[in-house]
């Protein structure tokens, strides 16, 4: 196994508020990592240091090998990044979204147009790809964006809440289709999320954040053993490891935006 | 064996992540900041192919400019325009007006694309910021454009005397995106600064009235109080209006005001894309 994710010391502060403080873990090759934790716990902000949006107060982290601040170049051609939003222009066909991201990052003019409807008809959006994204399901967005995050063949995937609002049937599409990467692929994965079920059913490990740190790591089963108790699943890890932050919720920015994101999936 | 094997992977589907990325194009620092720059502007010119609506409606304001006020202020010949009749004068200041108008609010959409996590989309690819920022402008200036044709269109209607002269159209048109690009790059500092719609909205009001009032637009400097004329030959949007009224006028004798005209407004817009490269990232943070 090699590591394609380090993250050392890695602290963020925002004025006052330490928003990521001196997290430290390893992502190996191949891996579908879960960032668990409440709203606030300082999930996205470990994402976005990670992709390249903001840069760390302290600390290093690498990427396939690239350092997040010296290299940013060669770290965003690295990854594909799915942000929380759904971000996919409705006022463009699900090709031409693609076709624009194929162009940033530098797909050969000869293989633009194939990859783009491969990946189309890879996330089952052939018949659509024509259509206005205007026009799609809050699901087919999303997979849209798996789509687009995959157009350059990454070596790291990050989601950042990769099912929020998205209904029932939607959701599980998503996590087929990540499924099927999974194993297709041996691509590695890393996604937050604040669903016990999503973390459980897609992740090989999982941190637990709470209050800008890792409270724990490990793969479900192990989280589920440190527990103990009868038949625990990972609600109670959750609870166990970040039950006070249930409590006092998510800052206002991130329940308004998940409001936004549910209102747009209409 | 390493091609091979980057070959094999392509032809694969995701079944890549084991080997190394795509071949990516190797391009120069130079071109590979132009063409991705072109890359976000062709994004806003296939929006507006596929809805230009937008393009009608901004229409209206010119228009009604020139039909109501310029009418009313030739009849009244209150503005002393040499030669030229106040139409003629006002024709290319009314589409500086409204180079300014579409451009100065480009920081709002650039904060609903934050809000969407388009930008967020931007900034992870391997684009660079001064890419993003100037490729804003360019769809600025492509959403300025038609305002030139009707412009153009409308004066012929009227009866205004314009230079049809390829070469001074074609400036013209440069004049245009390049006048859209400065002002909407001044926007998008604004919004990387204020970060909220709400705000960008009203310094933008605030803005755009003395820009307008405090330039050559609808009268000559001459006439302006001096402490007013000073303001005026420190706006942008003077240079706008002297140059398109340079290169859209049937009387321009010398064309050698051009020089300062673009000279200004390149440095303008140089200074300003490259304080917006260095504010971009923030709008996300």
């Amino acid at each position: 196994m090699t590591a394609i994710i380090e993250v050392q010391h890695l602290v963020k502060i925002f004025g006052e508020h330490r928003a990521v403080n001196d997290i430290h873990f390893v992502v190996e090759q191949g891996e579908v990592f879960g960032l668990l934790g409440p709203n606030g716990a300082g999930k996205s902000t470990t994402i976005k240091m990670l992709t390249t949006l903001l840069p760390p107060t302290s600390g290093k982290a690498s990427v396939n090998g690239f350092d997040i601040v010296r290299s940013t170049t060669a770290v965003r051609h690295s990854i594909g990044y799915v942000p929380q939003a759904l971000s996919a222009d409705g006022n463009l066909t699900g090709f031409e979204n693609l076709l624009i991201f194929a162009k940033l990052y530098d797909l050969p003019r000869s293989v633009r147009k194939t990859r783009a409807w491969e990946v189309l008809e890879y996330v089952g959006l052939t018949d659509a790809g024509n259509q206005l994204v205007r026009n799609y399901s809050g699901g087919m967005i999303r997979r849209l964006e798996v789509a687009q995050a995959l157009l350059h063949q990454p070596r790291v995937l990050f989601l950042d809440e990769p099912t929020v609002g998205l209904d029932p049937v939607a959701r599980q599409a998503i996590w087929d289709h990540l499924m099927k990467l999974r194993q297709e692929s041996n691509m590695t994965i890393l996604l937050t999320t604040h669903s016990m079920e999503e973390a459980d059913s897609l992740c090989t490990r999982i941190g637990i954040m709470h209050r800008g740190q890792i409270a724990v790591i490990g793969t479900p089963d192990e989280l589920k053993a440190t527990v103990g108790g009868e038949n625990p699943n990972l609600n109670d890890v959750f609870v166990y490891y970040a039950g006070d932050a249930l409590e006092s919720g998510g800052s206002y920015r991130e329940t308004s935006r998940a409001r936004r994101t549910a209102r747009r999936l209409g | 064996m390493k091609l091979q094997e980057r070959e094999g992977q392509r032809a694969g589907l995701a079944k890549n992540a084991s080997g190394t990325l795509a071949l990516p194009v190797r391009r120069s620092i130079f071109g590979n900041l132009v063409g991705k720059a072109w890359t976000i502007a062709e994004w806003e010119a296939r929006k507006i192919r596929h809805d230009f609506t937008d393009l009608i409606t901004r229409a209206v304001q010119p228009i009604l400019w020139l039909l109501v006020f310029g009418e009313v202020f030739s009849h009244i010949r209150a503005i002393p325009t040499g030669n030229i009749s106040y139409l003629e004068f006002m024709s290319p200041g009314i589409l500086a007006q409204s180079v300014l108008f579409i451009s100065i609010f480009a920081g709002i959409a650039i904060i609903w694309e934050r809000d969407l996590g388009v930008i967020h989309k931007f900034l992870a690819s391997p684009t660079p910021r001064v890419s993003l920022v100037i490729g804003k402008g360019l769809a600025s200036g492509v959403r300025a454009l038609p305002q030139a044709i009707v412009i153009y269109l409308l004066a012929l209607i009227l009866g205004v005397h314009m230079n049809f002269n390829p070469l001074c159209l074609l400036g013209t048109f440069v004049m245009v995106v390049l006048g859209a690009g400065c002002f909407s790059t001044f926007s998008l500092i604004i919004a990387c600064l204020l970060k909220t719609r709400d705000r960008v909205m009203g310094i933008g009001q605030v803005l755009t009235m003395p820009m307008f009032f405090a330039s050559n637009a609808i009268y000559p400097i001459a006439i302006m109080p001096s402490w007013l004329q000073v303001i005026a030959r420190i706006n942008p949007l003077t240079y706008v209006v002297d140059g398109l009224r340079t290169l859209m006028l049937t009387n321009t004798t010398s064309y050698t005001s051009l020089v300062p005209d673009f000279a200004v407004l390149i440095g303008v817009t140089i200074v300003l894309v490259a304080l917006g490269a260095k504010l971009y990232p923030r709008i996300v943070q």
